[in-house]
């Protein structure tokens, strides 16, 4: 058999990280609400194997309560990333095409923003809109646009300034001809990369916002919400209600960062043919 | 009829000293000029400015003693020495011809492109090759003088005489004016009607 070329290997590797998170994902759908109401006979159980993450102070099962969580915190990454890229590539085109002072007032709010913490502003802006999963959203939506806005439009900068542009310009094409057929195209890569190193962001920030309890409602399966119960029995010896959804966590998250540079690697022209 | 630079001074910095100095140049429809010196006395800059990729100082660009148009197709066209980067790297090369209307048989075989370069990305042809395509996209209808940045530096003496015979041809048929800039005598003797010398 002949041996594989990296960039075959890396293909390879980032389709099987998007179907393990497809996976994850499908199974945090797919589980009943009755599978994760326990009964109080089973409650408080270390790992076994019938409950390989053991149970919970009311007895439900935390290896199912796990992956339903997993798949509210996808779902929310997934949204509040690719809002926040959205905006990152409306405001970046926009500074960088606008006149002088455009550019200065949107560098401005982007220095605004990042100078606020992320988890005050997002915790601020959840409580405001009466918590939930759309504060969450919007909070975590509003706040991380703001580097990958700069990046856009330095890369849009740099693009208007190229000889091709210039020469587009004076074949008598428009500025909106331009912006769809030169600029754009070359924007794709940056806001899939983008996006998808946002989304261990919005995760880690949905799972804090809901252990402080400025997140999500309390009776809705998410890590946050699990860890920042388990906080009452870790005194108890109870470690893992802690222990194996936040590290679950923690793997999917890195999961979707390897995930994204894989992903950076093969739209890169630069290392695309490695 | 003409193209003309009166009396304009330009310089990329305040700070620092003139690169063209009260320079005038005027090109007839139909005249070929050729501008000769060595590097660094702002051939290339002249160029832009009578492209309107620039904007003097001083003085004006007149063509037919109106301002250079802002918008829509531009009546002078700029070909660059670099054609890889008057090219955008992400189009197949069929577009770079689409964009100025100049997807035609007649064009095809007039500038010796080959088919299959037509669905090839700019990386995968040699500077000859994507010269022709910028040279092609250039002579767009609507453009009436044509300058000429050292287009044909980076090829081999066959691919110049082919490219510049099309230029010269096609120039001839529409009554265009062409200005070329140039380090190459011989070239210049060759081509132009006229020649005059920056460094003098």
């Amino acid at each position: 058999m002949k041996s594989l070329n990296h960039r075959t290997k890396v293909v390879i590797l980032t389709a099987v990280m998007f179907v393990l998170l497809v996976a994850v994902y499908a199974c945090g759908i797919l589980i009943s609400e009755e599978a994760v109401t326990g009964s109080f006979l089973n409650a408080k159980r270390p790992p076994c194997l019938e409950h390989p993450f053991g149970t919970d102070a009311l007895g439900r099962d935390l290896f199912l309560r796990t992956l339903k969580g997993l798949s509210v915190s996808i779902t929310v990454g997934l949204v509040a990333s690719l809002i926040s890229a959205v905006i990152a590539v409306l405001v970046g085109i926009a500074a960088a095409n606008g006149s002088k002072w455009v550019d200065a007032l949107i560098n401005w709010i982007i220095d605004l923003v990042m100078s606020v913490p992320h988890t005050i502003l997002i915790i601020l802006i959840s409580f405001a809109l009466g918590r939930g999963l759309k504060g969450l959203l919007m909070g975590i939506a509003a706040t991380h646009w703001c580097s990958l806005a700069r990046l856009i439009r330095g890369e849009v900068l740099q693009l208007r300034s190229q000889q091709y542009v210039a020469v587009s310009r004076k074949l008598g094409k428009s500025s909106g001809w331009i912006l769809t057929n030169h600029l754009l195209p070359h924007l794709v890569p940056q806001f899939f990369v983008g996006l998808i190193l946002m989304f261990p962001h919005a995760i880690l920030h949905e799972a804090s916002i809901s252990f402080l309890g400025f997140g999500l409602p309390p009776e809705q399966p998410a890590i946050g919400i699990i860890l920042s119960e388990s906080m009452r029995y870790l005194s108890t010896g109870m470690w893992w209600i802690a222990v194996l959804p936040g590290l679950t966590l923690v793997l999917i998250v890195l999961l979707i960062d390897k995930f994204g540079d894989h992903l950076r690697m093969i739209l890169d022209p630069y290392s695309a043919q490695e | 009829m003409a193209l003309e630079a009166k009396n304009i001074y330009f310089r990329y910095d305040r700070k620092q000293p003139w690169i063209l100095e009260d320079c005038s140049v005027r090109v007839e429809k139909g005249e070929r000029l050729a501008i000769f010196a060595p590097s660094g006395y702002g051939k290339t800059t002249l160029a832009m400015l009578l492209a309107g990729y620039l904007e003097p100082a001083k003085g004006q660009i007149l063509l037919d003693e109106k301002p250079l148009p802002k918008r829509g197709i531009c009546p002078v066209q700029l070909i660059y020495q670099h054609p890889e980067k008057a090219i955008n790297p992400r189009w197949r090369l069929k577009r770079v011809l689409e964009e100025s209307g100049q997807l035609r048989e007649d064009v095809l075989d007039a500038f010796g492109i080959e088919r299959a370069w037509l669905d090839r990305f700019p990386r995968e042809l040699s500077g000859g090759e994507l010269q022709r395509f910028c040279v092609a996209r250039a002579l767009m209808s609507g453009a009436e003088y044509i300058i000429c940045d050292e287009i044909s530096t980076m090829m081999d003496v066959i691919t110049q005489a082919q490219i510049w015979n099309v230029v010269l041809k096609e120039a001839g048929k529409r009554n265009m004016g062409i200005i070329a800039v140039t380090h190459n005598k011989h070239l210049a003797e060759r081509i132009a009607t006229r020649t005059i010398d920056l460094s003098i």
